[in-house]
């Protein structure tokens, strides 16, 4: 019911190991202070959920938080791999990463199918690629009005969905503007959920193309400025591209990693 | 990033230019003013960009992020700056993007490139090696390209010429061209004509009408057609009517330059 909360505190809560959780943004509004908290609580075996992993799964997978990737693009938008990524699938280090691989498309599908109480989605997609060859969770199905052959794909219902905005009030209803990716479907879908917002204040005032989500679709707000670092909260703050792309130099090596880790995310207490 | 040959300076009358910015502006210049374009990041992005600044002002940049006509004053990082969004005509929920405006075949032109492209100018953007679940190299995967690569009404492709990245068949294909050759598109249901242009450092690569097999149809100014032939792992069809691509222009060259010092 959008309890405010502390970070750590709604963390706690929600993120168990061995939980499915999905922390989403697409470029924008990602919520990596979360996925920080969620190493600096040492969760481990969870199955993480995101269309474009990016740094933050690529800090998470390297500090040992995950068993297994869902996820659809993988990789340093604008700079290249995610090394820790590839160090987890090429050689199982610090531990091995199961994938289940899709498409953007299917992947925005499965989660408005979750968001929607639906068991599954359809779409033209897949079709005369090798993915439904390697992922089991995309098969034909027969349109029973035409008769012609599409592609299904399973709802997503992670069990805890998690994603950054811009401000909530303080009865916990959200809003978001700028690129809104797939967050309300994230949310919606999931069976709870955390949003971290750059700030609470007294009321929302209309912003156009902005999406709200009710208190009541909300299981915990957490008020963490700058909490989408190096992404952006639009109106806030801007893409630290310089991050993103010293970021490729970090984690090319399991020692700089490791030295980067405990520098910036586990010995960091957040604010209460 | 994959190492390809050095860049080799072209000499023109007023002007040097490289292999690099070649491949560029041969690609902006397959845009045509007004078309709906999906546009990876990357080379894909400058070439979208530069074209709008040159002879295509009106072209509609489409970002995977929901950014629907972006007008970005700067090159964009990723797909999701805050600049496509600020400058966009809409923005729209990501969902929306791939099943409102690409799936039903509303976009004109996905522009995409590749790890890995083979004879039938399908693409592997998902492992290198000969097994899925032990790869020799694990690259980012699909994002929107299957369905870019399926639906657009057509698709161009941009990717430096190696025998690395031109093999005769892609380890995985994460997006379909033709298939295993002509009548595969159909059969497999895929609404868009497939990849029409593949544009290299080394020059221009179009399906053969007849056989749907990539075909050298133009050398950039200066490269001998044998060095393209050379960097290809299939035996590479030359056309008999060989074109050369023109050289680009100061005008190009200059906007080209300006959008990649902002950068």
């Amino acid at each position: 019911m959008g309890v405010i909360a502390s970070l750590p505190e709604a963390v706690t809560e929600l993120v168990r190991d061995g939980a499915t959780v999905a922390l989403e943004g697409f470029t924008h509004l990602i919520p990596v202070a979360a996925g920080h908290e969620i190493i600096r609580q040492g969760r481990r075996d969870l199955t993480l959920v995101r269309m474009t992993p990016d740094i933050v799964y690529d800090q998470m997978i390297g500090a040992g938080c995950a068993r297994k990737l869902v996820f659809s693009w993988a990789g340093n938008p604008g700079v290249g791999s995610l090394h820790r990524f590839r160090d987890a699938v090429q050689r199982g280090w610090p531990a091995p990463l199961e994938i289940e691989e899709h498409s953007h498309a299917g992947m925005a599908n499965r989660y408005v199918a979750g968001a929607s109480g639906l068991p599954f989605a359809v779409l033209r997609g897949y079709v005369g690629t090798d993915l439904p060859a390697h992922t089991a969770t995309i098969k034909p199905i027969t349109c029973p009005f035409t008769g012609e052959v599409l592609t299904a794909v399973p709802a997503l219902n992670p069990d805890v969905g998690i994603v950054h905005a811009q401000r909530a009030d303080r009865a916990g209803n959200v809003q978001l503007w700028g690129i809104t990716g797939v967050h309300k479907e994230v949310v919606l879908a999931s069976h709870r959920s955390l949003v971290t917002v750059e700030e609470v204040v007294d009321e929302l005032d209309p912003r156009p193309g902005a999406v709200i989500l009710p208190s009541w679709a909300v299981t915990y707000v957490a008020e963490v400025p700058g909490g989408a670092h190096p992404s952006y909260a639009m109106g806030y703050s801007e893409r630290d591209n310089d991050y993103y792309q010293a970021w490729d130099a970090i984690s090319r090596d399991r020692e700089a990693f490791t030295a980067w880790l405990e520098e910036h995310v586990r010995s960091r207490v957040p604010a209460p | 990033m994959a190492g390809g040959a050095r860049a080799e300076p072209g000499t023109g009358a007023m002007t040097t230019w490289t292999a690099d910015e070649m491949m560029t502006v041969a690609a902006a210049r397959a845009l045509r003013d007004g078309a709906r374009c999906f546009v990876g990041i990357g080379r894909p992005s400058t070439a979208a960009n530069l074209a709008r600044r040159t002879h295509a002002p009106n072209l509609v940049l489409i970002y995977e992020s929901g950014t629907i006509g972006a007008k970005p004053a700067t090159l964009p990082l990723s797909i999701g700056d805050g600049v496509l969004a600020d400058t966009a005509d809409a923005v729209v929920p990501v969902p929306e993007i791939f099943n409102y405006w690409l799936q039903p075949g509303r976009i004109d032109v996905g522009f995409l490139g590749a790890a890995q492209i083979d004879r039938y100018g399908n693409i592997n953007t998902t492992v290198i090696g000969d097994h899925y679940g032990d790869p020799t190299v694990r690259l980012p995967g699909a994002g929107g390209a299957p369905e870019i690569a399926a639906s657009c009404r057509e698709v161009i492709v941009i990717v430096k010429h190696s025998p690395r990245a031109f093999v005769e068949r892609v380890d995985f294909v994460t997006s379909v061209g033709y298939g295993s050759g002509p009548g595969d598109r159909a059969r497999l249901g895929l609404t868009g004509r497939g990849p029409v242009l593949v544009i290299t450092d080394l020059g221009v690569l179009e399906p053969d009408p007849r056989t749907a097999e990539l075909t050298l149809t133009h050398v950039h100014p200066g490269v001998d057609p044998a060095r393209a032939v050379g960097a290809t792992g299939w035996p590479l069809a030359v056309a008999p009517s060989l074109g050369v691509t023109p050289e680009p222009g100061p005008a190009e060259l200059a906007a080209l330059r300006l959008l990649e010092r902002q950068d």
